[in-house]
């Protein structure tokens, strides 16, 4: 999605009403931010829309980038904002292997899911973290991905195909376009 | 649903607060994927040390390979020394072409005795147009835009004849940039039929 770096376009702000739009949406999409949201997108403050390439729109926080959604997609949390709340999102793991190519910008490929590093709900080792209440994600549906023997996400992005079926194929897509720590969207400079 | 509820508990703890490496930006965790480690390292032990201990010790090297099959290793290895290499060329080819760039400040005459000054060349010393473009609105009072110019490029164009104030601007905020490498010119707009 934000592979290359760029500059923004104009910036707005966003009135009270489609203000509290963007806070339903993002309760509607993440309810587990609900304790946080007060915090994240405090009602009295002015947030600003930010229009960016490939008809993205980020909303911003002073200069804090905040949320951001490609057209009427899912809207999705910056990664800064998955870094602050990671248990508020669902989760998936890659393996170590793996992580040279997603902060390179490539498709994330189901085998660095399946393999014995990754994690996806179901797997014995899924855990709290990575086990989505027993319920598997379906494809479209928006997934932080951490990696092996690192703390923090290194990406966010759009399932291509569910983890049930990722787990009997071991092989495809897994997400394509992600936003990842590093790309253009990482590195904009909001001031 | 039952979830939710042995989830609140939980859910309530404080936001995480996480470090971001000063020279590539990252949670320094991943660091070692960027082409600036050897810096990254260094900034990491001069401002958060135990942190600096945690990921660049030998053992979390060794960790950090060993769920690698030897030939991922070997790619790994190679992958870091080519972004290496790679970000090193480019801060060469740089500083290069920083050290040949000119930043030109022309001085226009619009009409008799109205004068615009044209900035152009910033970019090349890594200045972002449309903030420096802002400043000198603000700084001089007076319309200024970033502009594009006849060969594709951009520069920034102020009302007014401000061309020695930019030049002390540049000496005192961007002492980085050699003074040889700042040239004013002026611009008599070339009228259509020469008056003498
Ligand atoms: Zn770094």
């Amino acid at each position: 999605m934000f592979k290359k770096e760029f500059t923004p376009g104009s910036k707005s702000k966003v009135k009270s009403s489609a203000q509290r739009a963007i806070r339903t949406k993002v309760l509607e999409t993440y309810p587990r931010l609900e304790p946080h949201i007060d915090e994240l997108l405090p009602k009295k403050e002015q947030l600003d829309l930010l229009k960016i390439p490939d008809r993205v729109s980020l909303y911003c926080l002073g200069t804090t980038p905040l949320f951001w959604q490609h057209m009427d997609d899912a809207i999705m949390p910056h990664l800064q904002v998955v870094h602050k709340y990671p248990w508020a999102f669902p989760r998936i793991r890659i393996d170590r292997g793996a992580i040279r190519f997603v902060l390179s910008g490539a498709t994330l490929m189901v085998p660095g899911l399946t393999s014995p590093g990754g994690r996806l709900p179901g797997d014995a080792e899924a855990g709290e973290e990575y086990g989505n209440g027993g319920e598997d994600l379906q494809p479209g549906d928006v997934v932080v991905v951490e990696a092996e023997g690192k703390e923090n996400a290194c990406m966010i992005g759009v399932l291509k195909m569910g983890t049930r079926e990722m787990k009997e194929k071991k092989k495809g897509v897994g997400i394509e376009n992600g936003h990842y720590v590093g790309d253009g969207l990482w590195k904009l400079d909001i001031s | 649903m039952a979830d939710t509820a042995t989830q609140a508990p939980t859910d309530v703890r404080p936001p995480k607060h996480v470090v971001y490496c000063g020279v590539c930006t990252l949670p320094p965790e991943y660091c070692e994927y960027g082409g600036t480690t050897k810096k990254c390292s260094d900034w990491l032990a001069a401002t958060h040390p135990s942190l600096h201990r945690q990921l660049y010790s030998a053992d979390a090297a060794a960790a950090s390979l060993s769920t690698l099959s030897v030939d991922a290793q070997k790619r790994a290895e190679k992958d870091a020394q080519k972004k290496a290499a790679k970000a090193e060329a480019n801060e060469v080819r740089e500083a290069e072409k920083r050290a040949s760039s000119k930043i030109i400040i022309k001085r226009v005459e619009r009409n008799k005795r109205k004068y615009v000054t044209e900035i152009a060349g910033l970019e090349a010393f890594g200045l972002d147009l449309k903030k420096v473009a802002k400043e000198f609105g603000k700084k001089f009072a007076t319309g200024s835009s970033v502009t594009k110019t006849a060969s594709g490029g951009e520069e920034i164009t102020v009302q007014g004849d401000v061309s020695d104030e930019v030049v002390d601007w540049l000496g005192e905020h961007h002492e980085e940039i050699p003074e040889d490498n700042i040239e004013q010119v002026e611009d008599k707009k070339k009228k259509s039929a020469p008056t003498v």
